[in-house]
């Protein structure tokens, strides 16, 4: 019981500390490979330390909306935490209180209480890069659900803990062509859902061209902080999706022992590093889509899904 | 190690339709004529792994011959009898809107399974997809020939259907005699060939490639 709890706070602490890790080490390697020296890996970590330093500014017009969404954007990605198999292939205490569609959609409730806050901040570009973020959103849900409905069909059920462990026993259901579609049609989602580049450039900062960063405009201080930080922790609890669950569910610890949750959190951590690294490479190659040339991308990505259940329907 | 092979098919074929659908909607000219190259190399992978389990050497053949001629002989003559500058347009103004074509391609995806699956009854036992997904890729290459107005495009989706044909055929019949493909082998690039001369020839007349622009008359000047 206690062990359980402590293995829960372990995840939790795993996903709080090293996401903003991670964000660093993707924004580093970019600007390595872009031959600028960029800022440090550790430069997310000092700018949430500076920013909770700062006094918060809130527009005159806003609500109660404005002032409450920080702390949903926070606390929503460690809610999904709980449900996931972030270090333990066995099942914690809420593995079975929630499946990857539950998952989707608490993530989800984040996605709309920040749209809720960009329109209300009352800046001109919120409900810009609201509204786009809607329509990537929308356009990106169909996939998901499709993709979800296929790992249904295939391991019979979409608990995480379960789907990861039909991948690994026996290994031939891993190189099934269902699963390897799948896969892809993933990673595209991840692109587009974390606002990565074929979809929306992340460190642009011209106003007509946001998507994501325009939401949180007019935020500022703590709030801002915490926005970064749940942004942060998103795309590492997605990560962890895709590669815990999805892509490489191997290396996680199998008891609760010290040393084997020790051994699965390093590689784990190198396991995330691989996706930031691929991450970099497309990020590096390919140029931000044009708005309305993003649902050519999620096509492809919708493509690949309907692909993955159909050569599952055939019983390949 | 059957099963390998037979995970492996299906991966290759998941890969196949993937690519007969991009040659639907991809814009630019000559990444159609890259993902056509690609979905030949994976029809003879088809046939390579089709052919490894119960022993084809007619199905090596024809996945050598395939390999020969389109993947290195048809893109060769499309690239040095076409201008280049045909390859790096984009072509905007297909028929139908990408989204559309894409939901059409979905549509005929789901008739073949549908028409394939009575089919794989007759098919070779190491291969139930090939039939269906054989038959959708021949579909949604009909649609291509559809949608596309350049005459690229077009010879392509032309050769796509021949691709998906073959994958149909290499799973009914693993023991297809090599004259036949050989003779197709040799019918396909002088297709390719006389459509490329044309093409140029009408390149340059008019300065593009658009057959969709040649249903209607034109008085020369």
């Amino acid at each position: 019981m206690a062990e359980a709890a402590a293995l829960n706070l372990w995840q939790l602490a795993f996903i709080l500390g090293l996401s903003p890790l991670f964000a660093g080490i993707l924004q580093k390697c970019k600007e390595l490979v872009a031959s600028k020296r960029g800022p440090g890996i550790f430069q997310p970590y000092r700018d949430l330390r500076k920013l909770f330093a700062k006094d918060a500014v809130t527009p005159e017009s806003s609500t109660w909306i404005f002032r409450f969404t920080p702390y949903v954007v926070f606390v929503i990605p460690l809610v999904v935490t709980l449900l996931i198999p972030v270090l333990t292939d066995f099942p914690l205490f809420f593995a079975f209180v929630g499946d990857m569609l539950a998952a989707g959609f608490i993530l989800a409730a984040s996605g709309f209480f920040f749209t809720l806050a960009a329109i209300d901040g009352g800046n001109p570009y919120g409900p810009m890069g609201a509204s786009r973020t809607r329509m990537v959103g929308f356009l990106v849900e169909p996939v998901i659900i499709i993709v979800l409905f296929t790992v249904s069909f295939i391991a019979d059920s979409t608990i995480p803990y379960i789907v990861q462990q039909h991948w690994v026993h026996p290994l031939s259901n891993f190189f099934t062509a269902s699963h390897v579609l799948l896969l892809i049609a993933f990673f595209m989602v991840l692109l587009a859902e974390t606002g990565r580049i074929p979809v929306d450039n992340p460190s642009g900062h011209f106003e007509l061209a946001m998507i994501d960063e325009s939401k949180a405009l007019e935020f500022s201080g703590p709030a801002l902080a915490l926005l970064k930080w749940g942004g942060y922790m998103k795309f590492a609890v997605l990560a962890i999706i895709f590669l815990n669950v999805l892509t490489t569910p191997w290396g996680l610890a199998s008891t609760g022992t010290i040393p084997a949750m020790l051994l699965a959190t390093a590689l784990v951590f190198l396991k995330v590093l691989a996706l930031v690294l691929l991450i970099v490479v497309v990020e590096s190659s390919f140029a931000k889509l044009r708005l309305f040339r993003i649902t050519d991308f999620v096509g492809a990505a919708f493509a690949v899904a309907v692909t993955a259940m159909v050569t599952e329907l055939l019983g390949l | 190690m059957t099963a390998w092979l037979y995970h492996l098919n299906a991966l290759v074929l998941g890969l196949f339709i993937l690519t007969a659908i991009a040659m639907v909607v991809v814009r630019q000219i000559g990444a159609c004529l890259q993902i056509f190259v690609m979905q030949s190399l994976l029809l003879s992978a088809s046939a390579f792994l089709l052919g490894g389990a119960p022993w084809s050497w007619h199905l090596f053949a024809l996945g050598c011959v395939t390999i020969a001629s389109k993947a290195v002989l048809i893109p060769w003559i499309l690239r040095s009898l076409v201008p280049a500058q045909v390859y790096a347009r984009r072509e905007l103004s297909q028929s139908v809107g990408v989204p559309a074509a894409l939901l059409s391609a979905f549509a005929l995806l789901l008739v073949g399974y549908a028409v394939g699956m009575p089919l794989n009854a007759a098919a070779h036992s190491l291969s139930p997809g090939n039939v269906s997904l054989g038959i959708a890729g021949l579909l949604i290459a009909l649609l291509q020939l559809a949608v596309r107005r350049e005459a690229v495009p077009q010879i392509l989706a032309i050769l796509g259907m021949e691709n998906g044909a073959f994958l149909v055929g290499i799973a009914i019949a693993p023991n297809f005699p090599l004259i036949a493909e050989l003779a197709i082998a040799f019918d396909v690039p002088l297709l390719a060939f006389i459509v490329a001369i044309l093409a140029r020839a009408v390149y340059r007349e008019t300065g593009s490639t658009e057959a969709g622009s040649l249903a209607a008359l034109r008085e020369l000047a």
